[in-house]
Order: C-alpha cells, then structure tokens, then sequence
C-alpha cells in the first residue's frame, strides 16, 4: 500500500502545484485548491479534502508545500479547527456538516473555537455544568466557558453541554458546532498574568442552537470530545525541534552575552544542567518520531508533554535570573492587549517566564499527565471514582 | 576566549544539528538483546550476584557467566575478526552492557571489553593486538586499566613514573581505583615519562614488583584495587607503541563513559519495573499503593527520566559505533552526566518507593543506589563533564 499511496500523493501534489504554484498564489486560493486536491487531510476521503491515505503522508505535503514557497500557516492560525475540529466533524458530524464546514475551515474564511472548560471543570472536564435544554428542533444553552483561544475571532464553536443531569457525569452530555455570532453569545478577554489576553471568556444566555447542529448523538458528546481531544494531542505531538532551539537557545544567548567567559562556574553548570536535559528530551523526540514511522512506538512517545511543561518552566525561570537585576523590569509594561496568534514564543524573557506557569496547566496538568503514565504506561490502578455511577445531579461542585 | 564574539567560521556548536544516527534495533540486534536479556536473566540472578559479591564464589567476578559470555561471542564483540572477535560495533556491545547494568552482572566487562580493549585497540601495534585480544575475546585474558594516580582525579597525570634504559622501562608508583584490578590477568598500565610524556604498557599481572590491594569498595559488584608497582622492569615491546597514547587513553576513557551510562540505563530500567510491579501489589489502606497519586507520580517521573536518559546513551553507542568523533566528544559527557544524575535519583527514590524492606540488607535496591552512586563518580562525575561539554559548546 505505501508504494500506492506514494504515488497517488506524489500525483496530486504535482496537479496541484501545476495548476497553482504555491509561491504565486494567495493562500486563499491555493488553500482551497490545496482542499479541492484531497491534500488538506490526506487521511479524509476523496471530496472531503482527504485522499484516504495514511495521514503520516500529511507531512510530506507540507514539507512540499513550504519548500515550493507556499503556505500551511493555516494549521497554526486555524489550529482548533484544522487540527482538533476536523477530525471531530469528520468521524461524528454529518455529511451536511463535512461538506459545509471542512473547506471554509481550511482556507481560514471560518476560524474556529473550542468550548470545553469551564469555571467549575478544568482537569475533571466530564463535571461541566453549561447545560442545553431540547425545545422542537433546537436546544437552548446556558453556562459559561474559559480558556477559549480565538473566540473573539472565531466564526464557529467546538461545544460540549449537559443535556442530562440525571445521567453520571460522563453520560448526560452532548456535542454541538455553535455559531459564534449567535444572539446571547458573549466573548469577554480573559487577561493572564501577562498582562496579556490570549483567551477568553464566553457566556451563553439562552443561546438557541439549531438540532441539525449536533455532533453525534444526544449522550454521546464524551465520546465526540475525546475525538477532538486525540486530535490535539496529535496536532501538538510529533514535532521535531534543532539542537538549541527554544527556551534553552534563549538561555544560551543571554549567558554568552551577560556573563559567558566571565561567568561563575555554579550558574554556568545550571546552564549546562539545564541543556542536557534539554538535548536529552530532544532526542526522545527525534527517538519518538522514528519509532513511530518503523512501527514500534514504546514509551517515549507519551513523556514528551509533561517532560517539556516542566523543563520549559525551569529554563524561562533560570534566563530572568540570568539578567539580574535586569529581571526586576518588564519590557513594553503590562499591556492589556490581545495579540495574534500564539503569545507563547514572543516576547522578552519575563514575559515567557510568566507565561511558561501554563504550560504544566492547559492541555492536560502535569498532575493528571503523571497520572495518565502511570495508569496507562506503568499500568497502575486508579483512584477510587466516588463520582462515577452516581447523577451528576448529586455529585459535590465547587 | 570570548566565545561571544569569536567563532566566525566555526559553527556553533550548542546549535549546530547532529549527525543523524538511527536508534531503532535491527532485526539481528533485536535478537542479540533477547538472547542476551534471556542469558543475564538465567545467570545473574540476585543470589549469585550476592554470592559472588561477597566473597562467596570461586572468583572475585562471576567465571560461570564470564565463560558463557565468551562461548557466546560477546565478549569479542567489538574485537576485528583477525583477532578473534565478531568485528561487530559498539551498538551491539551497548545492548550487553545495558543487561549486565540491568542485572548488577559482577563480571568484568567495562574494566577487560571496554577500557582495556579500546586501549589496546587505540594503542597497540598489530603485533601486540594479535597477541592479546584472542585472549580477550576468550575471556582468559582480562585487562584492567590503571590511570589515576592515588588521588584519583582524572585531570591529574598517572601516578605511575616509567624511565628507560636501552630496551628496558622501569615502572614505578601507586594507581589507585583500578576496575577489576586484583582479578585481572593483565594490566594496562599509563604512565608519564622523564619528559612528562605519557605511555601505555601493557603487563602481566604476575609480573615482579607489581603488588595489588583490594579496595573496600561502596558498590561489591564492582571490585576495584590500587595497583603498586616497585622495580618493575617491562620490555620495550610491552609498551603499546601502534599509535599516540593520549589519543588512545582518551578513546579508553570515553567508551567506558558511554559503557557506563549505558550501564545506567539498565539500572534505572531495572529499578522502574520492581518499583512499578511494587506499588501494583503493595496494599495499604485497603489500596494498591500505586492507586496513590503519591506513589504513582513518583513512578511517572522515573518514567520520563529514563526515557531522556535511555535517548542519551543510545545517542552516545550509536554515534560511537558510527564513528562519528566530533559528536561523540558531546554526546559521551551529555549521556554520561545525565544518566548519573538520574540513575542516583531512581535508585533513592526507589528505597523510598519500597518503604522499610527497602532499606533491608536482604532487599535488592540498595544494590542499585551503590551501582548508581559508583558509576556516578567511576569516570568523571556529572559536574566533571558537564565542564567538559560547557567548554566544547562555548558557554
């Protein structure tokens, strides 16, 4: 099959790169031809942007693509739904919704949100509380949703609601696209100890959602959100950094200009403490990553999220410290101001230090992380679920 | 050196990309590691490795394990064929270091297969290696490398003084911690000369005027002497003089920094799975202790870390076997300093994780903190090599 495969995604690439050279034209339309030549998800079938290959092909694209002077700075830019919605709306949604939302998604006309926490249900998603009510041919919802990267941009919404209270907590709840322009839908900035608002906040007040809305059925929406949440894991996974990039390189920079030769032997071998671990987790990935392409993923695969949040956290920490009295300042002041795209990787050594506190937090803790290898690598039992069989109804909330 | 400033035409190291080496077993390493993980199984099992450890054996290494070890042509792994051995590389030499760290095997690979042979095969001429490494792949010859002076610092010159008159060297001095020194058959011996400069010999062990003392070691499964030498007279011939002998001490010494992180590897594997299968059958408070987010967690950082510490050392034996010079010299002291740390920390959480048996005599772990704690300072500690790798990166 891998010889097949090659050849039919080497032809499209050539198809589509002939009838539209990436480097001379606009993203828009090279996206939508991109989609419209089964080369957005490859692993989708024909007529839905996909060419039902193995998705390990995806790269392969891309790299063509942005080696020929194109783009794919949409899967960034559109990340919650090319990377996570996708998926979702192609293995529980419709037809109608496939062939009404996957396009206009990958050519970022619609950007797209995701609206899984909540106040009361960060780690223990299952126990949200925003809850959708059936009248005739649509469900009105109320609650309030947190950590919503993109609302204020996004045209459509990945919703998880409890339809049924009376149900355990991971049964009662159900899944729904919901349009962000909708009335009694309110996004609000969500300002972090940056000073900055990556995320927001978004109300629902008897927001009205039309049934043919809902992805998957009544009661199924765990099992729908799981979907989108494989898909993150795959869409952050899997990638390969240089030696000396990131966080350790900015450390790296700022020791060989503020101490260097001069430098005292304690904090450079931190330094140094610090770039072993960084090299030694880099390797697990290049590891990682061909394991996984011969076939026989191990372990290495599963650390990398909790390894980096945590060596991430320690690396921004030492680089403030390296500037000294330096580190007393915050360049550009607290801002209040929303920036474009992702706020991780830009800024001065301050701001990444405070923003690097979220990376053992979103995306899974390092604490459930830790329990998830220890369930699930290391085979160990449980906690004991006092939760889990009883309504959701009657189940203590803060 | 201002390191900011200079490096116009070198490229930087801290950054430059690696050589790129596969890490995946081939089908035949796949099988040598069964059949190998299978024979450490059957052979080093805790009895014998304390039997052997304390005194209790014919020898003061494990000759039944160290005999199957030759018949099975381990021991001449990374020995050329002309000489006796399977020509293969270091790649499949890890693979038998990491289960003999695994198993704490008390057999004499790192002191005869690693540090000897590579001195011999950096150093000796062709005579002198078709003389010896049969013997050593036979498991009848077993070298051991003394380098150190009594002080044990790497960076302080051999505590060993050779002079020379007409064909005959004299030896003379004290080298201290000596890796399998009382057993050994042979001993090759580095020394610094009239002019300050170093050489290699290569010695019988029964020679006169060689004395060996057997250290009272903190890890049993890893012997180790101070060798004294008085009035030792060796031939010309005994002097390794195939090639520089720096450069051939330097070989030495990294291999077995790679060995022994390799060596950790196994050890830090070994502690995860018994701690792991622990806190499954531990039952406190009604519960498998391992249900506790107390235990689990530590369990999940142990997992991480070995995974970081099994890419290091896997990176450092392959770029080893592939010969690739310029990335191993960052490759040794990452995989080395790293594991050490981590190795150390494994093997004291894992006291911890076992709770009162842990601190027992009868339990196996403390075996597993004194392998960690030694093969942490054997060689170079993390710091030592950290400086090492600070200094090739410009930081």
């Amino acid at each position: 099959m891998g010889v097949d495969e090659r050849a039919l995604i080497e032809e499209r690439i050539a198809a589509l790169f002939a009838a539209h050279p990436p480097a001379e034209t606009d993203e828009r339309t090279f996206w939508g031809a991109q989609f419209d030549h089964g080369l957005a998800w490859v692993q989708f079938p024909d007529g839905f942007g996909g060419s039902g290959v193995s998705p390990r092909w995806q790269a392969v694209v891309d790299q063509r693509i942005n080696d020929a002077g194109g783009s794919t700075r949409n899967r960034i830019n559109n990340v919650l739904g090319i990377g996570m919605g996708a998926g979702t709306i192609m293995a529980h949604g419709t037809d109608e919704h496939r062939a009404r939302y996957l396009r206009p998604m990958f050519t970022m006309e619609e950007i797209w949100c995701q609206l899984f926490s909540e106040p009361g249900a960060g780690s223990d998603l299952a126990a949200l509380s925003t809850s959708a009510v059936r009248e005739d041919d649509h469900w009105i919802v109320n609650g309030q949703k947190v950590w919503t990267t993109l609302g204020h941009l996004a045209k459509w919404g990945l919703l998880v609601t409890r339809t049924d209270p009376d149900q355990p907590k991971h049964a009662g709840l159900t899944y729904f696209i919901v349009d962000m322009e909708a009335e009694g839908v309110d996004v609000r900035p969500l300002y972090q100890i940056t000073g900055e608002a990556e995320f927001n906040e978004v109300y629902f007040t008897d927001v009205a959602i039309p049934d043919d809305l809902r992805v998957g059925d009544v009661g199924q929406g765990w099992t729908v959100a799981m979907t989108t949440l494989m898909n993150e894991r795959v869409a952050i996974g899997g990638n390969v950094q240089p030696r000396g990039a990131g966080a350790i390189g900015e450390a790296v920079d700022i020791w060989r200009e503020r101490h260097g030769a001069h430098g005292d032997a304690v904090t450079r071998d931190q330094l140094l403490q610090l770039w072993t671990a960084a090299e030694a987790m880099r390797l697990t990935s290049v590891r990682a990553k061909e394991a996984a392409t011969s076939g026989t993923p191990g372990p290495e695969g599963s650390t990398a999220k909790l390894q980096w949040a945590e060596l991430n956290k320690r690396i921004t920490s030492f680089s403030v410290d390296l500037l000294g009295p330096e580190g007393l300042t915050y360049p550009g002041g607290y801002s209040f101001s929303r920036p474009d795209g992702s706020a991780d990787v830009d800024g001065a050594p301050h701001k990444r230090f405070l923003r690097a506190r979220a990376n053992s937090i979103e995306g899974g803790t390092s604490e459930i992380m830790k329990n998830i290898l220890g369930e699930r690598v290391l085979g160990l039992p449980g906690e004991p679920r006092v939760d889990k069989d009883k309504p959701w109804r009657e189940v203590p909330r803060s | 050196m201002d390191t900011a400033t200079s490096a116009t035409d070198t490229p930087d190291l801290a950054t430059a990309a690696p050589p790129e080496v596969s890490y995946v077993l081939t089908d035949e390493q796949r099988q040598l590691q069964e059949m190998v993980r299978d024979l450490f199984g059957d052979r080093a099992t805790p009895e014998r490795v304390r039997e052997v450890m304390l005194g209790a054996a014919d020898a003061a290494f494990d000759t039944i394990l160290w005999q199957e070890l030759a018949d099975y042509g381990l021991l001449g792994l990374t020995i050329p064929e002309a000489h006796g051995g399977a020509g293969a590389s270091f790649a499949e030499l890890a693979i038998v270091l990491e289960e003999a760290g695994r198993r704490l095997a008390p057999v004499p690979l790192l002191s005869s297969i690693v540090l000897g042979t590579e001195a011999l095969l950096g150093a000796g001429t062709e005579t002198q290696r078709a003389a010896h490494l049969p013997g050593v792949a036979a498991g009848t010859t077993r070298l051991a490398l003394a380098h150190l002076d009594v002080g044990g610092d790497l960076l302080v010159p051999p505590g060993v003084h050779a002079s020379r008159t007409g064909d005959t060297w004299h030896l003379d001095g004290t080298s201290a911690y000596v890796i399998d020194g009382a057993s050994a058959s042979h001993l090759v011996v580095a020394a610094r000369t009239d002019t300050g400069a170093l050489e290699l010999f290569l010695l019988d062990a029964a020679t006169a005027g060689v004395s060996r003392t057997e250290v009272e070691v903190l890890d049993l499964t890893r012997p180790m002497a101070t060798v004294e030498l008085a009035g030792v007279e060796v031939g010309e011939e005994d002097r390794l003089s195939g090639g520089d002998a720096m450069a051939a001490l330097h070989r030495a010494l990294t291999a077995g920094v790679v060995a022994l992180a390799v060596e950790q590897v196994g050890g830090i594997q070994y502690t995860l799975e018994s701690t792991t299968a622990y806190a499954r059958d531990r039952i406190q408070f009604g519960r498998a202790i391992g249900s506790f987010q107390a235990i689990k967690h530590r369990l999940a950082d142990m997992l991480v870390e070995l995974e970081s510490a099994r890419s290091a050392a896997l990176h450092a034996a392959r770029v080893l076997a592939a010969g690739e010079r310029d990335e191993l010299a960052i490759a040794a002291p990452l995989a080395k300093s790293y594991c050490a740390e981590v190795y150390e920390r494994s093997a004291a959480d894992g006291i911890q994780l076992f709770g009162g048996i842990g601190f027992t005599w009868e339990h196996d772990q403390h075996l597993y903190l004194k392998r960690a704690k030694a093969t942490k300072l054997l060689l170079g500690d993390p710091k030592h090599h950290r400086a090492l790798l600070a200094e090739l990166l410009g930081l």
